[in-house]
């Protein structure tokens, strides 16, 4: 598990150092210091959807943890918000050590990323609840391929992580109002700037409404699932 | 209270099958008392019931008094449940699943220590609290998840099959501890399709096929009431079971046919034994035996617990009308019955 953390690391290097020599600064930033808040919000994103397919099915379907826990006090919709918490808490942990890693190299300087765990909370909430919803959908472990290569990935790639959207089509600039991992970059990346955070509020209110909205799919997929 | 559990009417369909067929029964505080079946016939979906892991479909049960429907949480923090499959936590060590497990019914730490450690010994398993669970054999999971169940010392253990695919050694293991804690008052809720155990072990109990209860009682009086008192097996061979049957006519008070061996249910086997002696043909094996519940099983369902229904040739009315009727082998009880 600790050697999750080595990946976001390999591309800060990889990408912040080899490539980041051949870009020109960006919005203002060295591009080591563009890519690290993508980072923090894309390694949190893959840490909570990991858990909340593979793990959340594992402890279901092949360890029938659900099951030993139902026939306490405890019901089926306090075991699967105690999943999404799970998956919420992957996001805080994974997230903020890396940007503990990024804040010790001297890439971030604002006070205001003292914010980001807050953010990263609020995004783990969200993909824990878009991958349950998945779990709950094709409760299969082959189809958890299908929800990286088909949703993660692509948001990985296309919200602004490695690159602002503003040199891509139009289509995809607004197309990518709909990505979550959008909001949540702007938001680390807003807070590592640190001016003009008040703008961000826009952000946290999408994510917000997003879970909100989302929140009933996991809980009635995966009680149909478990009590037939 | 006098019902610990009581059922009415309770049904349970799922997936656009019943099955559990309005059942009814009740079980009394501080007994043993036996589900008893073959596989599917709804001796877990009536479990699962008891412990809320579904809701009834139709009908009413309730459990200490209590609704299952609305008072799931108050009911469940006085079960133990012990699943047909051990679901013990793999990522976790031994100590620790109790511990989390404790967790569950709010038990704090320091008393969840104390109680499982006192399990852990009930249940030979000192000396194990750091091991983990993947590296302990069938018969210690087996107890381990009984040790889990009772964490919150509850007023009824349900156990889903508890010895099945145990060996020997670790049944009797098993039962050994249970015993203790029959005679420490708990109440225990028991699916087998054991036979023996059921007839060691229950108070009462009841016999379930395809949904419904066929049969309700004590295991020796069902014995009694259905096969009475002894069973001469008979391996036929090539010996046609008409012969046979004539030969022993008014002697039997009833019979039962299974692939090539006959069943010969009588009050007194010796004399039976006894006739067939000068029988002319030749048979495989004969052997006299006690009556058990596996007995009355096949009789009220037609079919062995564990064989095929193609090993099932059928059963037929007991030889003569004017059979006496012997007090452990009622002639009422003995309806015709064919099995296709």
């Amino acid at each position: 598990m600790s050697l999750n953390f080595i990946e976001p690391l390999l591309y800060l290097s990889a990408l912040g150092l080899g490539l980041g020599a051949y870009v020109q600064p960006i919005e203002g930033m060295p591009y080591l210091g563009y890519l690290a808040p993508g980072l923090i919000a894309s390694s949190a994103m893959f840490a909570t959807s990991y858990e909340c397919t593979y793990g959340t099915f594992i402890r279901m379907d092949f360890q029938k943890t659900f099951h030993a826990i139902i026939a306490t006090p405890a019901s089926i919709d306090d075991v699967i918000m105690g999943e999404v918490l799970f998956g919420t808490f992957k996001s805080l942990l994974y997230g903020s050590t890396i940007l503990l890693v990024v804040f010790g190299l001297k890439l971030v300087s604002s006070p205001w990323v003292l914010l980001i765990p807050v953010v990263l909370a609020l995004s783990g909430l969200f993909f824990a609840v878009l991958a349950m919803t998945w779990t709950g959908l094709v409760p299969n472990i082959n189809s958890f391929n299908y929800f990286f290569s088909l949703i993660i990935t692509p948001l990985f790639l296309f919200s602004g992580v490695f690159f602002p959207l503003t040199g891509m089509p139009a289509l995809m600039q607004q197309v990518a109002w709909f990505s979550p991992l959008y909001h949540v970059v702007k938001l680390t990346r807003g807070l590592a700037a640190g001016d003009a955070v008040w703008l961000l509020a826009g952000d946290f209110i999408w994510l917000l409404a997003a879970t909100v909205i989302l929140l009933p799919a996991p809980l009635f997929l995966l009680r149909r699932l478990t009590i037939k | 209270m006098e019902y610990i559990i009581e059922a009415a009417g309770l049904v349970k369909k799922y997936n656009g099958k019943t099955a559990v067929d309005a059942i009814n029964f009740t079980v009394r505080q501080q007994e043993c008392f036996g589900l008893l079946g073959p596989n599917g016939a709804g001796k877990t979906s009536t479990v699962k019931m008891i412990h809320c892991f579904f809701l009834p479909t139709a009908g009413r049960l309730s459990v200490l008094g209590m609704d299952v429907r609305t008072h799931s949480r108050a009911i469940k923090r006085q079960l133990g449940v012990v699943p047909q499959e051990n679901n013990l936590d793999p990522d976790l060590g031994v100590l620790e699943n109790l511990l989390v497990y404790a967790g569950f019914f709010g038990i704090t730490r320091s008393s969840a220590l104390n109680r499982a450690g006192e399990l852990l010994e009930f249940f030979d398993l000192s000396g194990y609290e750091r091991e983990r669970v993947e590296t302990l054999s069938g018969g210690m999971k087996r107890r381990l998840t009984i040790a889990r169940a009772l964490i919150n010392s509850p007023n009824i253990l349900i156990l889903d099959e508890p010895t099945t695919g145990l060996d020997p050694q670790a049944r009797h293991l098993v039962w050994q501890r249970l015993r203790h804690l029959k005679e420490q008052g708990v109440t225990i809720l028991l699916t087998t399709h054991y036979m023996d155990e059921a007839a060691q072990w229950c108070d009462r109990l009841v016999i379930m096929d395809e949904g419904r209860i066929l049969e309700e009682g004590k295991p020796q009086e069902l014995v009694l009431k259905h096969v009475g008192k002894e069973v001469l097996e008979i391996g036929l061979g090539n010996e046609p079971a008409g012969v046979v049957l004539d030969h022993v006519s008014g002697m039997i008070c009833g019979h039962l046919i299974i692939g090539d061996t006959l069943y010969l249910y009588s009050a007194g086997g010796q004399a039976v034994l006894q006739a067939l002696q000068h029988f002319p043909g030749r048979f495989t094996h004969r052997l006299l035996r006690y009556a058990t519940l596996e007995d009355v099983f096949l009789k009220l369902t037609g079919r062995g617990l564990t064989a095929d229904g193609k090993t099932v040739a059928g059963y037929f009315p007991p030889g003569l009308e004017g059979a006496p009727a012997s007090p452990g082998c009622l002639s009422k009880d003995l309806e015709s019955k064919h099995v296709p």
